[in-house]
């Protein structure tokens, strides 16, 4: 499944991203943000942190049994420094249609666009 | 993809001469109807594995491939370590060891329509299953290792199955090799709740009715006949399996350059076979196998408890356990040699011919049971290795019918409630807790599974022995 974010900021472009995720699994607009987890990664490049930050996103999901549905990111060189705002799992209300096994590299991209920055690759489910 | 790109080596098989960075042919099989329908993402990325250094022969597609990451799924690819043979994360995908299981059972049609409700019930209840969904084994640090370790073999000495199990297992239930101390803190974590857990998405645990036999004496050995009932689990190796991709896929994509390797595609990410990196993948990559081993090994404790309790007369041996996400050492000839290569299979099934000695004795004359999961709807297959597929492509067949609509499209196109009546009303009851998963994995978002293996059987790369079609089916 892609998924792709757009923002004025890198930052902003990954928050989206990480939304997009979650909307692979469930509505995001369903998740309750009742507990912040933190998440730092840091990677050589753009691309390689935009993989870094969704997959630390999947394992707090994995490891804690979570979906999010609120994400705040701030880039500061090869470093990220991220905040995700979510709930326990609940099947019968979120419907979790399928869990992310990993972000890959395919069609992995994060550049400047006219109106700003796009995040984007494949995650495997 | 048009055909035209291709030299035709016959009805089935498609050749891509080298070129360019290409060290050996890309060779893609299927029928023209197949080959038509196939992503032309799978001829990018066959050329681009028959790239990589040390590949041996050709690089392969087998007849259900489509675009996967970096290697195409249903790719085939085997690399020699004296050639400066490359290992892959992506070569053997997220899901490591991936795979299906079918059981007898003893039971026919009329012993199971009676009681299909509550063996639906009953299975859907006790088998984990969905996103989220934890099992009743936690694993502590030395009991994590020991799995690690011992796969299946470790589960049936932990009382969740029998010794007569391990040997319809490929490896006998144990892949050698495995170095549990190469496997990260995280992917244990990941695992710890999650062993017997039956995974989300194209995971499934099905009960099955044999409704067509293609050859007699091979279904003979395998002990399947028109009208018996089976069960089919399909899953890998969970979040254990998942992180070990994930953080292998990272580490050789970042050590590529230090090792002289020109990447056309990060997803390609490889290690030379003999470095640092390509041997700790390997070791974890082979615990990740037994992790999956083991995981498939409790599930069918489950499912033998669920029968006990709704149908006590069932038996429940196993015909066999295929893993279709692997790399494996195996020995191959070669122009009349010999050769030990590291064979990858990512949605590939290994396919060894009757006589190989890896076959359990009862099936060495009949070849390797291949199992074929369709999609819920449609049904499933078994196939026979042959001998032509050790020249054909290491041995090597398809594992499933492989998508054709994205999941995006699938669940905007259909309801799961839809699919779920849809199914009952052909006699199929569908338990999961997802309807929106439902929906992803309607049958119509499949290829057609009997196009697959009837090109699978008429390039030689296996044979049809039976068609299995559900009763039951559990998503997760």
């Amino acid at each position: 499944m892609g998924v792709r974010g757009f923002g004025q900021t890198p930052g902003a472009a990954f928050e989206q991203a990480a939304l997009a995720m979650t909307a692979v699994v469930t509505d995001p607009a369903g998740v309750e943000p009742r507990q912040a987890v933190v998440v730092e990664c840091e990677a050589p490049d753009a691309e390689l942190l935009l993989a870094e930050w969704l997959n630390a996103l999947v394992y707090e999901m994995a490891t804690r049994r979570m979906l999010f549905g609120r994400f705040a990111v701030r880039i500061e060189g090869n470093r990220l420094h991220g905040e995700a705002w979510g709930e326990r799992i609940d099947p019968a209300r979120h419907h979790p249609a399928v869990e992310v096994k990993g972000a890959t590299y395919t069609s992995l991209l994060v550049a400047p666009v006219p109106d700003g920055w796009i995040a984007q690759t494949v995650v495997d489910v | 993809m048009d055909p035209a790109l291709f030299t035709q080596r016959t009805a089935n098989e498609w050749e891509i001469a080298p070129q360019g960075p290409m060290r050996v042919p890309a060779v893609i099989f299927g029928s023209e109807a197949l080959i038509r329908a196939m992503d032309q993402k799978v001829y990018e990325q066959a050329v681009n594995v028959a790239a990589l250094p040390g590949i041996v022969k050709a690089s392969y597609a087998m007849p259900d491939a489509h675009w996967g990451y970096g290697f195409p799924i249903g790719g085939v690819a085997a690399f020699d370590p004296d050639a400066g043979g490359v290992v892959s994360a992506g070569g053997v995908g997220f899901d490591i060891s991936c795979g299906v299981r079918c059981l007898h059972t003893g039971l026919t049609r009329a012993d199971v329509m009676p009681v299909q409700e509550k063996l639906a019930g009953e299975l859907f209840s006790r088998i984990p299953a969905g996103v989220g969904s934890t099992g009743a084994i936690s694993l502590d640090d030395d009991e994590m290792d020991a799995m690690l370790g011992g796969g299946a073999r470790w589960a049936v000495g932990r009382g969740w199955g029998v010794a007569a199990d391990l040997e319809r297992i490929e490896e006998h239930g144990q892949m050698a090799g495995a170095v549990p101390g190469s496997v990260s803190g995280h992917a244990k974590r990941r695992q710890r709740e999650e062993m017997g857990t039956l995974g989300s998405g194209n995971h499934y645990l099905e009960v099955q009715e044999v409704t067509a036999i293609y050859d007699e004496a091979i279904a003979r050995a395998y002990g399947l006949e028109r009208g018996a009932i089976v069960v089919m689990i399909h899953c890998g190796s969970r979040g254990l399996g998942h992180q070990i991709g994930t953080e292998f896929l990272k580490r050789m994509a970042m050590a590529a350059g230090q090792h002289g390797i020109a990447l056309p595609d990060r997803e390609l990410a490889c290690a030379p076979i003999d470095s640092a990196v390509g041997q700790e993948y390997l070791g974890a990559m082979r615990a990740g196998i037994n992790c999956a081993l083991a995981n498939r090994q409790i599930l069918t404790h489950l499912v033998r408890q669920v029968f006990a309790d709704v149908l006590p007369q069932a038996q429940l041996p196993l015909l066999y356990d295929v893993s279709h996400n692997t790399c494996k050492v195996e020995e191959h000839r070669i122009g009349g040699e010999l050769r030990r290569l590291y064979v990858h299979r990512k949605g590939a099934t290994r396919a060894f011919g009757p006589g190989h000695p890896e076959l359990p004795a009862e099936l060495r004359d009949a070849g390797q049971p291949v199992l074929i999961g369709g999609s819920m709807g449609t049904g499933s297959y078994v196939l026979a290795g042959t001998r032509a597929s050790e020249s054909l492509a290491f041995s090597s067949a398809c594992h499933g019918a492989g998508r054709t609509m994205s999941r995006h499209k699938a669940s905007r196109t259909w309801g799961g409630r839809q699919v779920v009546d849809q199914l009952a009303a052909r006699g199929i009851l569908v338990r999961s807790p997802s309807l929106r998963g439902i929906a992803e994995e309607a049958p119509d978002a499949y290829k057609d599974v009997t196009a697959v293996v009837d090109s699978a059987d008429a390039a030689g790369l296996a044979r049809k022995v039976a068609r299995l079609e559900p009763l039951v089916c559990i998503k997760g």
